[in-house]
């Protein structure tokens, strides 16, 4: 009854926790300034693989949520959102998300001990990248929308079809592909180099992120065991979408310091404009929404940690609010620079670009909400 | 978070507890509605055995008739109270507001006079603040107190008096001094709402009910010593009531967990739209923002567990509150379809959620309007820099107030 109004969900950091967050706001103010993010992505390879290295050596950061038996740090999805917010902050070109979120809890989703036990701690000390083949045409993230498949072949399954998009496919060493095997579905590894695998590097909206298109031709493949690939599956977006909105809430976060910051700044009719209640209330309203965005990641961190059978609901609640509350911020924060906010030099549009796409990424808002709908009982 | 509580406070709420549950009804209604109405007689007897119980005032001293306890245990009794129904509507304005701000500001004669009556329920306070040319900028207000001899004669009229009518007293603030800015010549008062020349007239407001008072004064004589603080420092006075105020609004109002999601969508069902693409994409979003005000309520409470105030973080959660409510009663209008303009005078809940279209911007303006909650972001929590201002060094007599234009020969009415 009194836990009622204060609640069992736990939403406020403990200092050990602010701590982590500190500490590494630092390293990537210090090591992926925007100066340096601008430069990657005009890289062919698209994202820092020496930033990544240092993530893994001086951080342990990929392998933050991987239980200490699989090589990892042990932590949980509370501290992979802290992580996931400062990355989406700096718009950090990493295949992080692929890597350490998609493919590796994929890994833990199933039931195969010996592919965690011989994948994960490379993937988990960032010396392998590996990211998560689900969509395909259409962009649809669902089970049903699946048309890939995988046939025996003497004693080794091979992969047809196009999954597509794929976050960070080119980078990715090792692919984790969902396909139909028969009548079922089923969760398979493939080598980045593997015949019969040709990947196409995607024009992306988002210059900070890379998708591609990976074709596969009879390529080679092992199966994982599962015993409920599209439980596995719902696991794994459930997951990613509480780190997704933990990012997407980090970018929301730098739009509003940019945008506040600019409007202290910017003097106009002989004032600054942050004076006029005009631009005032939109960096007002953008509090609002980060105030709102930061309980709803806290809480769906909580619960993916502590209980797991608010999960569904909470990663939907998260992904929804977080989606639709980053993209405004961002636009609004265009609008409140005016035109140097709308040039290239500018870093607003990177935002910009992120926000949308990450809204597009793992099943769009209106999947979000249908998602939602039906797991509260609608 | 519950295993930051001691243990004395742990038995506290097990005597709140046990003491509700023995002498208070618990709240039928799903989303935690009044489901009885009090009248003052009946909600007078319980207040009295709630004081007598120790859970009136529990923070407050005891040697002005409170428990002397500690604010969270005043919390854990909150908490506990949530779930039943207590007469507040009576007696939340005087524990909220007035009673706080006496116990801040007001004399020792004060104090032993007002805070036992108070807590008792024995006296019924209202807050004397708003006037029709006095809204988002209260310190324009127009009521003059003009001092003759050892009382002050208050003459002006108030608005959005919540329970006046049953009011024994008032905290008032008035002009004491026009010839200066508007900030620097108010001053605060208890004053006697059955004295002559008080009048109350209920207001009737847009949902058609009249939960509201206008507040006339006509030469009322109020006692030098009723004044609150010092005279002509009223607004700093009414700073810190506002400041209680936004504290108990903060610690009463906090909407149940998903209320709105939950009717709605029985409605939904109700009227066979369930199944509704579209309506399931409402109803969602619904559920997601309702969720996130509360999921905010729920964090600002834990910090403040943890001893970090939310300050002026408290304007984020009423301007999302107040959204929600537009929001919520535009997804009814959009289910009930065309029972939410006209239904059948048996279909209660077409009339409540017509109800509820209808209070719905009440919660723009009550306590801070979206515009004001917005400022205050802006301002404090952002740190932007103010409107320039245009009556800050002004004699108040000059300014340009509400619909009234400057009168260099009169203070004001």
């Amino acid at each position: 009854m009194g836990e009622v109004s204060v609640g069992a969900e736990n939403l406020v950091l403990t200092e050990e926790q602010e701590e982590l967050r500190d500490s590494l706001r630092r390293f990537l103010a210090d090591r992926s300034p925007m100066s340096r993010v601008r430069q990657t992505i005009e890289t062919t390879e698209g994202f820092d693989r020496a930033l990544w290295d240092r993530m893994a050596a001086d951080l342990s950061l990929q392998g933050m949520a991987v239980p200490d038996t699989c090589g990892g740090a042990g932590f949980g999805q509370v501290e992979m959102s802290i992580v996931m917010e400062e990355l989406g902050r700096g718009l950090v070109p990493s295949p992080f998300l692929a890597s350490a979120v998609l493919a590796t809890n994929a890994l833990l989703a199933l039931d195969d001990a010996d592919a965690i036990r011989e994948l994960l701690p490379s993937i988990a000390a960032g010396r392998t990248i590996a990211t998560l083949a689900v969509a395909e045409d259409g962009g649809g993230w669902e089970a049903a929308k699946i048309a890939t498949t995988a046939v025996l072949d003497g004693d080794g399954w091979r992969l047809q079809g196009t999954k597509t998009p794929v976050v960070d496919g080119i980078a990715a060493d090792l692919v984790v592909v969902v396909a139909h095997a028969g009548g079922e579905l089923g969760f398979f590894t493939v080598d980045g180099d593997a015949p019969g695998l040709s990947r196409t590097r995607l024009a992306g909206l988002d210059l900070t992120r890379q998708l591609a298109s990976l074709e596969f031709s009879g390529t080679p493949a092992r199966r994982l065991v599962c015993e409920d690939a599209t439980g596995a599956l719902n696991q794994v977006l459930d997951v990613a979408s509480v780190a997704l909105a933990a990012e997407q809430l980090g970018g929301l976060q730098r739009c509003l310091e940019m945008s506040v910051d600019y409007a202290k700044a910017r003097a106009q009719f002989g004032r600054p404009i942050g004076s006029f209640q005009a631009v005032k209330h939109l960096c007002a309203d953008m509090h609002v929404a980060m105030e709102l965005a930061r309980s709803a990641v806290r809480y769906a961190a909580w619960a993916a940690d502590a209980a797991p059978g608010e999960l569904p609901v909470a990663a939907g609640l998260a992904r929804a609010f977080c989606s639709e509350a980053f993209f405004k911020v961002a636009a609004d924060t265009i609008q409140v620079h005016g035109g140097i906010g709308f040039t290239w030099e500018h870093d607003a549009h990177l935002y910009y670009r992120r926000a949308k796409s990450s809204e597009l990424l793992l099943g769009g808002p209106v999947k979000v909400r249908e998602r939602l709908a039906e797991r509260l009982g609608v | 978070m519950g295993e930051a509580r001691g243990p004395a406070e742990q038995n506290f709420r097990v005597r709140a507890r046990a003491w509700l549950e023995a002498n208070a009804t618990r709240r039928s209604d799903e989303d935690g509605r009044q489901a009885r109405r009090w009248d003052l007689a009946s909600a007078r007897v319980f207040q009295g055995k709630l004081h007598d119980a120790g859970f009136a005032g529990v923070a407050w001293p005891t040697a002005y008739g409170g428990q002397g306890l500690t604010p969270a245990d005043q919390r854990a009794f909150d908490e506990e109270a949530r779930e039943f129904d207590l007469p507040g509507e009576f007696f939340g304005i005087g524990m909220g507001m007035c009673g706080p701000t006496l116990l801040d500001l007001g004399t020792d004669e004060q104090k032993l006079r007002y805070i036992r009556p108070l807590l008792r329920g024995e006296e019924v306070w209202c807050q004397l603040f708003s006037e029709p040319g006095a809204g988002s900028d209260v310190a324009s207000l127009q009521t003059r107190a003009v001092k003759e001899g050892d009382v002050w004669v208050v003459s002006g009229q108030k608005v959005w008096t919540s329970v006046a009518r049953f009011a024994d007293l008032g905290a008032l603030i008035a002009r004491t001094d026009p010839d200066v800015p508007k900030h620097d010549g108010i001053t605060m008062f208890v004053v006697d709402m059955h004295a002559p020349g008080v009048t109350v007239r209920p207001l009737r407001d847009m949902t058609g009910g009249a939960t509201f008072n206008e507040v006339f004064f006509d030469g009322v004589r109020v006692p030098a010593e009723n004044v609150i603080g010092e005279v002509n420092a009223g607004w700093a006075a009414s700073v810190r009531m506002l400041i209680h105020e936004r504290v108990s609004i903060g610690g009463t109002t906090r909407s149940r967990r998903g209320a709105a999601f939950a009717t709605l969508t029985e409605v939904a069902r109700s009227r066979g739209v369930d199944r509704d693409p579209v309506v399931r994409q409402r109803l969602a979003e619904l559920y997601v923002r309702e969720r996130v005000v509360h999921l905010f309520g729920t964090r600002l409470a834990q910090e403040a567990r943890l001893g970090r105030s939310p300050g002026s973080r408290g304007s984020v959660g009423k301007l999302a509150g107040a959204e929600l409510a537009r929001f919520s009663a535009g997804v009814a209008a959009e289910l009930l379809g065309s029972d939410a303009i006209a239904w059948d005078g048996t279909d209660r809940e077409a009339a409540r959620w017509a109800a509820a279209l209808l209070s719905a911007p009440a919660g723009g303006i009550a306590g801070g309007s979206n515009e004001i909650q917005r400022n205050i972001i802006g301002e404090r929590v952002l740190g932007l820099p103010k409107e320039p201002q245009v009556d800050r060094d002004v004699p108040f007599r000059e300014l340009r107030v509400g619909t009234r234009s400057p009168s260099p020969h009169d203070g004001g009415s």
